[in-house]
């Protein structure tokens, strides 16, 4: 008796998160079915789901009519460089809230975090001048500083929440063995906070990659992301779906790619400390 | 200080290689056919001027307009050419951001540029930008559905008799609706509709004292008319349909009208994308008897930011791309049903144009209809046929298509909708100094 409710408990709770997969998973399946129909097949009614008439035109148009891998590579730049740079900073930053907080490490925080509540295009002819000032418009480096700042916050709030989780005797040990302040934040406390880390890393790749208000905003033709990419396969008068959904299929692919290989970081360190 | 910065931004900039060339051009333009048929073509251009390069930066329209208008108002200088729309030159040339395009060469032909379009981008008599395609807006019908419910459409029809048809025609079960019409909100979107219609009836969006004029009767005609028609003989859910959902629509034979941009014939025309291709008719925009149509005028046009300091070469580019001899080598490379329309006079002189567009006569004819000078019945201060050319309308449009959105889909009355959107426009209109 008992087992079979167990069953049917499992049963509903595997066929609710089936249906949230696929709830959630479905607009990408959408956009990547789209992308192999012609433009007509796109905006058909009743729309057709798998049997029409396969075609990789539009990636062919897509490849015709942009230079995908220049902003591939910008995109990688950007979301990777943003984040490594963002770390650099973040992990001492953390290390000194986690572990030494003073009175104000709270205040700190909260103020970090409200940086985040500004609608960002209040700041954008300011930040524009700036660009235009030191000629950082359209460059790569312009945009991997604007990514650092704004993620920022983010990645010091989720390391100081793994980093708390970690106990500070641990740290005050290899004080005692002799550690100085490098060996500690270095040897001791990075190797423990590694999943935390990662998943930190993965998240803010994945934020940066998406982010699509300042990369637009600050580039023309030399330092364009893929945001910008998409966003030129769009129109409003037009239809051009079937080339959006090939254009939006090539952009998230890497993205998605991998976060498929890291998902098991990912929810590792999202949960971290969760179980303790 | 801003030398200091200026010299870590040059160190910068040299360090990744990203300064610009002497002669590159940075050309900002958005995402449709027309377009994407030129920076195909563009190869013409750079093997007759193999000292110039050319970049092109495409976007969606509103991306677009954002992303230039920062730039230009802060004088980015990241673009050499920009496409903009009617909407922006009248405002911009006011600003002083325009170069004068007074070097577009002797053999450019000026007067053979649409006189409605090119008064448009006019500004005491210098040209700021010239025009590469240029649309109105015109019904287009299904020819057999009208000849099935014994009706005959009209060259020039009125609203009286668009309206009577659409409910004739309407076939809910069979899923075929007797009008699709834009219902998206947005200045660009339904505004853009909205306006124009208005304009028919006698409306106006301010009088010329500035006061928006949402509380007289011929804007309640208007919006009446326009929600009763949708909701007899329109599609489900129209409040969120707009130019793109409506093609699809008509392509798929559930609409029996659409009144939209004429650039759309071509479009509804081509078998391989449309079912209806060989049942559509056209006829001009309706109107009341009043003396304006419901026929708006837009323009895609390129210009030179007044801070470049590529001007000439930029001119060049503007020249080859607006010219005859553009249009006689996309007729040449993909045919002349895809020459982009609406700019120049010749164009519709041209037998072999008017046998492959057919079209071409209505779509002429509607622009010549519409005079951005003279929008409206009763004078106004204002310049532009769906916009008022002023920088607050894009929000103030904006705003009033979410009300008359709102109303279309059914949240409030037409007069609730009036009412807000006469309250916001006249609290807009005072803050920004128009109304004393």
């Amino acid at each position: 008796m008992a087992r079979a409710t167990t069953n049917r408990k499992k049963l509903v709770v595997t066929l609710i998160a089936w249906t949230v997969g696929i709830v959630i998973f479905f607009p990408i399946l959408w956009t990547v079915l789209t992308s192999f129909k012609t433009e007509a097949e796109a905006v058909a009614t009743p729309p057709t789901f798998l049997a029409f008439h396969w075609t990789l035109e539009n990636y062919t148009e897509v490849q015709q009519r942009s230079d995908y891998f220049l902003h591939f590579w910008n995109s990688v730049v950007i979301s990777v460089g943003s984040t490594l740079i963002g770390l650099m900073v973040a992990v001492p930053a953390a290390w000194s809230m986690a572990f030494i907080p003073g009175k104000r490490t709270r205040d700190v925080l909260m103020w970090m975090l409200s940086t985040k509540m500004l609608p960002p295009v209040g700041v954008l002819i300011p930040i524009y001048l700036l660009f235009r000032d030191t000629g950082l418009l359209d460059s790569r480096i312009g945009l991997v500083i604007v990514l650092t700042l704004i993620n920022l916050p983010i990645i010091v709030w989720m390391l100081f929440t793994y980093f708390r989780e970690i106990p500070g005797e641990i740290l005050e040990a290899s004080r005692m063995d002799g550690a100085g302040l490098r060996d500690e934040i270095l040897f001791v406390l990075l190797p423990m906070a590694v999943p935390g880390i990662a998943s930190t890393l993965l998240l803010n790749i994945i934020l940066a990659w998406n982010e699509a208000f300042w990369t637009l905003n600050l580039s023309a033709s030399q330092s364009a992301p893929l945001t910008a990419f998409i966003a030129s396969y769009s129109s409003p008068e037009g239809l051009f779906y079937a080339k959006l959904s090939a254009a939006s299929t090539m952009a998230v692919a890497p993205i998605l790619i991998l976060g498929w290989f890291s998902q098991k970081q990912l929810v590792r360190g999202l949960t971290f400390g969760a179980v303790k | 200080m801003k030398r200091a910065l200026s010299l870590i931004g040059a160190a910068v900039a040299a360090f990744l290689g990203n300064s610009a060339q002497a002669e590159t051009l940075s050309i900002a333009t958005v995402n449709n056919g027309d377009m994407i048929r030129m920076q195909k073509l563009s190869e013409h251009f750079t093997k007759a001027h193999p000292d110039i390069t050319l970049n092109w930066v495409t976007l969606e329209e509103n991306v677009l307009r954002q992303r230039v208008t920062t730039d230009i108002a802060a004088k980015g200088g990241q673009y050499d050419i920009l496409t903009i729309g009617t909407y922006e030159v009248p405002i911009w040339t006011k600003q002083k951001w325009l170069m004068p395009l007074d070097k577009l060469g002797s053999n450019y032909d000026v007067e053979d540029l649409l006189p409605s379009i090119r008064s448009g981008l006019t500004t005491d008599g210098t040209l700021y930008a010239a025009p590469f395609y240029g649309e109105s807006s015109m019904v287009m019908y299904r020819k057999d559905l009208f000849e099935k419910a014994g009706l005959t459409m009209p060259e020039a029809p009125t609203w009286a008799f668009v309206s009577d048809a659409a409910r004739k025609l309407t076939d809910k079960k069979a899923e075929v609706y007797g009008i699709c019409l834009r219902g998206k909100a947005g200045w660009g979107e339904n505004m853009a509709f909205l306006s124009a219609m208005a304009n028919s009836f006698g409306a106006s969006w301010f009088d010329m004292t500035w006061k928006p004029q949402f509380n007289t009767d011929p804007w309640k005609q208007t919006l009446t008319t326009y929600l009763g028609l949708m909701k007899d003989a329109g599609p489900p859910g129209a409040s969120s349909n707009g130019f793109n959902e409506n093609l699809a629509l008509f392509q798929s034979g559930k609409c029996a009208m659409w009144i939209d941009a004429t650039v759309a014939a071509s479009f509804v025309s081509n078998p391989a994308q449309s079912k209806v291709a060989d049942k559509v008719g056209y006829a001009l925009a309706p109107d009341t008897g009043l003396g304006k149509r419901s026929n708006w005028l837009w323009a895609w046009s390129l210009a030179v930011p007044a801070s470049s300091k590529k001007g000439d070469a930029a001119q060049a580019f503007i020249s080859w791309a607006t010219s005859k001899d553009y249009l006689d080598l996309v007729a040449k490379e993909e045919g002349w049903a895809n020459v982009p329309p609406g700019t120049r006079s010749s164009l519709y002189a041209n037998p072999e144009y008017r046998k492959a567009a057919p079209f071409a006569d209505l779509t002429l004819k509607s622009i010549q209809a519409a005079d951005p000078q003279h929008p409206t019945v009763k004078p106004v201060p204002y310049t532009g046929v769906q916009f008022v050319a002023i920088p607050e309308f894009q929000g103030i449009g904006t705003a009033v298509g979410q009300a008359f959105s709102a109303a279309l889909a059914g949240q409030t009355t037409a007069d609730q909708a009036l009412q807000t959107a006469q309250t916001l426009a006249t609290r807009e209109m005072t803050k920004a100094g128009y109304i004393k």
